[in-house]
This record gives structure tokens, C-alpha cells and sequence, in this order.
């Protein structure tokens, strides 16, 4: 409806007052939120089991989290992270009761500070590399592409940080092709960006962790070489119960389960040596 | 410091002087149209422009990787074109630093302008200015404290981006590891000391940056938004 000119007052006067009341409601925003995340997180402290998980392992916790809810009865609480960070918010104090870390080391160290419990450390899965591309054919089953003139980039994870990172350059410097492949290296924080990277075509090929491209035993997409595993050292992955999960019944049967039958088969299917 | 954290600062500086020059090219337009347009599409854009400074660095990233990766839009044109994909080089990374730092180009230009309001500029065109005359010699240096103060933020800003490079670079030596990444990288594999230095470094330059600012503004010149 067109407005005449004499309507505007009377017009602008509801407007106004609209606009102060919806002005109250953004300023009472975040109050909601915050009740809102409140209720959240009240909601949550029935949780029995707070586990900090490496990243690379998250979509086989989820699994194994659901299997030892239902035999259990205990609810497990986990967070994901690279071993590096995770180290380092245990260090901080974090309430982490167990930790299943993507390398020996770190939880060897926290043992040897005293902030695991010493005797629990074990090795929950071996971790397998693999050689990935998202395209079939991209990647044939000995790696002799790597020998070809096709890598124009190469994703890895940081050797520096990454236990899969360092596993590949020791593949690499054993089949002789460090110093010609190095140029072309594209490198990922973590075993997780190394795989974004190949995974969105930006790099040709990557080396991955098998458990990211592997599902129920089989290769999700593209073409792989499971990388042998005397290429390089082997990648234990180990678990420990940190001091906060101490005497703590649902950590203690967390770490119980996982050397089951039923979490080695699970574990086995997303790519892993159990 | 090593001859790695020289040649990451020597990357960072360059990367924030060309982010700065390209976004003082594109924001000023872009701020004086949004500063003078009546179009109803100015809201939008507005909204658009200030994006960068809401969203997650790593959505932006993320977002850029896709989009110049081989199957994305940018990435299908720089292919057409014979550049390949950009991830990885420089030149992307420019680009994640112009989409990144453009809320601070932009706004602080435009509300220079705003403040000018329209009267200097018709009275230039009562003297028969042309209007690209007009702007280059009555809005343009009237608006310079927004403009210095677009260069400083831009320039500061992307020095201290983390997100989008650590998305977008694969940490590669002399052309995408910045000064940000190669911190984290120290942080996250424990070598502290080096990460001291760095981030020490970047605290005084920070500080020395927003100081400068707050000197300006106190000298009587409207240089913050």
C-alpha cells in the first residue's frame, strides 16, 4: 500500500517500537544461549567415561564407544584430537580418564610423569599406511606411480608431528625417492588434512592412514597401495589410563573392552592391526 | 632465530604487503560504493563484505580449498586458463589473505567516506569536477586517515591470519609456511623455545601496530571506524 504523506507518523511510531522491542530481544540472546548450553551440559554429567582419542582413530571409537554402552552399561564421553594437543591439555590438567593416543611415545612419556597410571599402557591398534588417490587407476598396487612422472604433488602428514607423517618419509627414503619427491611434498598437520588434501583433489596422491580410507574391510573410494609394513616402523598406537581414571570403574572396563574380541574385529575392519 | 624462522618472516612480510596493496585497490571502490549507493543490493553486500570477520578462519579455508581445488569453480578456471590448481602456492594464499583481511580494508574506508557526506563532493561538481576528478581530488584525500588505517589493519591482520593459510598452504618452506604455522608447528611437536621467539616477536609487532593507532587517534584524526 502506498503511503501518503500524512500516514507517516502515525506509521513510523509502531515501526519504532517494533524495532526497540526486537533490539531487547538480540540483546537477551545470549543470555539463552547460555541457559540453553547450561541445560546442555547439565545433561551430560551422568557421563561415566571421558576419553581423549588421536584423530585418526574417531570413526572406530564411535563404534566401540556404541558396542561397550550396550555391554556395559557405562556411557563413554570422547574428544578427538592430534596426540600433540591432547598431550598437552593433560599436561594442563585436563579430566581425561583414559587416553587412546595415535603414538607409543606419548603415553609412555605421561607414564614416565606420572600423570598415567604406570602398568596399564598397552598397544590398542597398529596403524597401516597406505598410498591414496580418489580417482581408480590412480594409484597402482606395487606404488610404482610414485616412480612416475604423475606425482605432481604429494600429500603427507608432518613428519615432525605425525607418526603416519614420519612413516612416510621412512617409505620414502627407503625405496630412494626422498630427495627426488621432496620438491613436490604438500604437508598436512595431521594425518587429517593430509587426507583433506588428497581427498579434494588438490594433491594427486597422498599418503593416508589405510583406517581413513577403508570401510567394513574394503576401500571406501578410488585406488590404494596398502604400503608393506617393513617400509617402515611400525605404528603402534597405545592406550593408557591417565591419573583422573584411576580406580575409575568405567575407565578400567573401557580398556578391558577394547582388548576384546568384539572391539579387535571392529578394530580390524576400519584398517587396522588390532 | 634459524634461517627457517627468517625465511617464514621474510614470507609473512611479503604475503601481508602484496594482501595490503591488493586490498586497498579492491576496497576502495568497493567502500565508496557501499558508502554512497542507494541500491537495495547494499545491505547484502555489506553483510557479505563482513562475513570474514564471524566466520571460522578454517571455514574459509576450507571453503577456498574446495573452491580452488580441481573439481571447484576457481579451481576449473585457473585450469582453463593453463594455471593449474592454487593451493599450495602464493598465489592462493594471496587470495585466502584478500577474502580474509576485506572487512578490514573496506570498512574502515568507507565510514571515511560516510563522514565526508555529500556536501565537499557536490560543491566539486558545482565547480565542474568531474566525477572521477572529484573523487581523486577532493574524496580520496579527505578519506586518508580511513585509508591509512585500512593499510595498517590489513597489513597487521594478515600477519597474524592462521586459519585459512594453515587450510590452504601445506606448510611448504619459502612458499606458504608464515610465521602463524610455523609457531603451531613448534607448539604442537613440543620445541618450545623456538615457539617462544616467534610468538614473543609477533606480540611486540602486534602491540607496536594497535599503539601506533591509538597514538593517531589520540593526535585528533578519526582513523578508527
Amino acid at each position: 500500500m502506498p503511503l501518503r504523506p500524512h500516514d507517516r507518523p502515525r506509521h513510523a511510531k509502531p515501526v519504532a517500537r517494533l524495532r526497540r522491542r526486537v533490539g531487547l530481544g538480540v540483546l537477551a540472546l545470549p543470555l539463552l544461549a547460555w541457559a540453553a548450553a547450561a541445560g546442555a551440559a547439565q545433561a551430560t554429567q551422568g557421563a561415566d567415561v571421558t576419553v581423549a582419542v588421536a584423530a585418526n582413530f574417531a570413526a572406530p571409537m564411535k563404534r566401540i564407544a556404541q558396542a561397550f554402552e550396550r555391554a556395559s552399561g557405562h556411557r563413554v564421553v570422547a574428544a578427538y584430537a592430534s596426540t600433540g594437543k591432547l598431550y598437552a591439555q593433560i599436561a594442563q590438567g585436563a579430566p581425561f580418564q583414559v587416553l587412546l593416543a595415535a603414538d607409543a611415545k606419548t603415553p609412555e612419556r605421561l607414564q614416565a610423569e606420572g600423570r598415567a597410571v604406570s602398568g596399564t599402557r598397552f598397544t590398542y591398534a597398529t596403524g597401516r599406511l597406505a598410498l591414496w588417490s580418489r580417482q581408480t587407476g590412480g594409484v597402482d598396487a606395487q606404488g610404482a606411480v610414485l616412480r612416475s612422472d604423475r606425482v605432481s604433488r604429494l600429500a603427507i602428514a608432518d613428519p615432525k608431528l605425525a607418526p603416519y607423517g614420519a612413516a612416510a618419509m621412512q617409505v620414502l627414503q627407503r625405496l630412494g625417492l626422498e630427495t627426488a619427491l621432496t620438491p613436490r611434498l604438500v604437508i598436512g598437520e595431521s594425518i587429517a588434512q593430509a587426507w583433506q588434501f588428497t581427498a579434494t583433489g588438490n594433491a594427486p596422491l597422498g599418503f593416508v592412514a589405510l583406517s581413513q580410507v577403508m570401510q567394513d574391510g574394503a576401500l571406501a573410494r578410488g585406488s590404494a597401495w596398502v604400503v608393506p609394513a617393513e617400509l617402515h616402523d611400525a605404528i603402534r598406537q597405545d592406550a593408557v589410563l591417565l591419573r583422573a581414571g584411576k580406580d575409575h570403574e568405567a575407565a578400567i572396563a573401557l580398556l578391558r573392552f577394547l582388548r576384546s574380541d568384539e572391539a579387535r574385529r571392529l578394530i580390524r575392519d576400519f584398517g587396522y592391526e588390532p | 632465530m634459524s634461517p627457517e624462522a627468517w625465511q617464514a618472516i621474510g614470507l609473512t612480510l611479503r604475503l601481508a604487503a602484496a594482501t595490503t596493496v591488493a586490498l586497498l585497490l579492491i576496497g576502495t571502490p568497493l567502500a565508496w560504493w557501499l558508502a554512497t549507493t542507494r541500491s537495495r543490493w547494499r545491505a547484502a553486500v555489506s553483510a557479505a563484505v563482513a562475513l570474514p570477520l564471524v566466520l571460522p578462519p578454517t571455514v574459509l579455508g576450507f571453503y577456498l580449498l574446495v573452491a580452488m581445488g580441481p573439481d571447484g569453480l576457481v579451481g576449473r578456471l585457473t585450469q582453463a586458463l593453463g594455471l593449474g590448481t592454487l593451493p599450495f602456492t602464493f598465489t592462493g594464499l594471496l587470495i585466502g589473505s584478500i577474502v580474509f583481511s576485506l572487512p578490514f580494508a573496506v570498512q574502515p574506508i568507507q565510514h571515511a567516506f560516510e563522514a565526508i557526506g555529500e556536501r565537499p563532493m557536490e560543491v566539486a561538481a558545482t565547480l565542474r569536477a568531474r566525477p572521477l576528478d572529484a573523487f581523486v581530488s577532493v574524496a580520496l584525500p579527505l578519506a586518508w586517515p580511513g585509508l591509512l588505517t585500512a593499510t595498517i589493519l590489513c597489513f597487521a591482520h594478515t600477519v597474524g591470519e592462521f586459519g585459512v593459510v594453515l587450510m590452504l598452504g601445506g606448510n611448504i618452506p619459502g612458499a606458504t609456511r608464515v610465521v602463524s604455522t610455523q609457531i603451531y608447528g613448534h607448539v604442537e611437536a613440543m620445541e618450545y623455545a623456538q615457539a617462544h621467539a616467534l610468538s614473543a616477536l609477533m606480540v611486540g609487532f602486534s602491540f607496536a601496530v594497535l599503539l601506533a593507532l591509538a597514538l593517531m587517534r589520540r593526535r585528533g584524526t578519526r582513523v578508527m571506524p
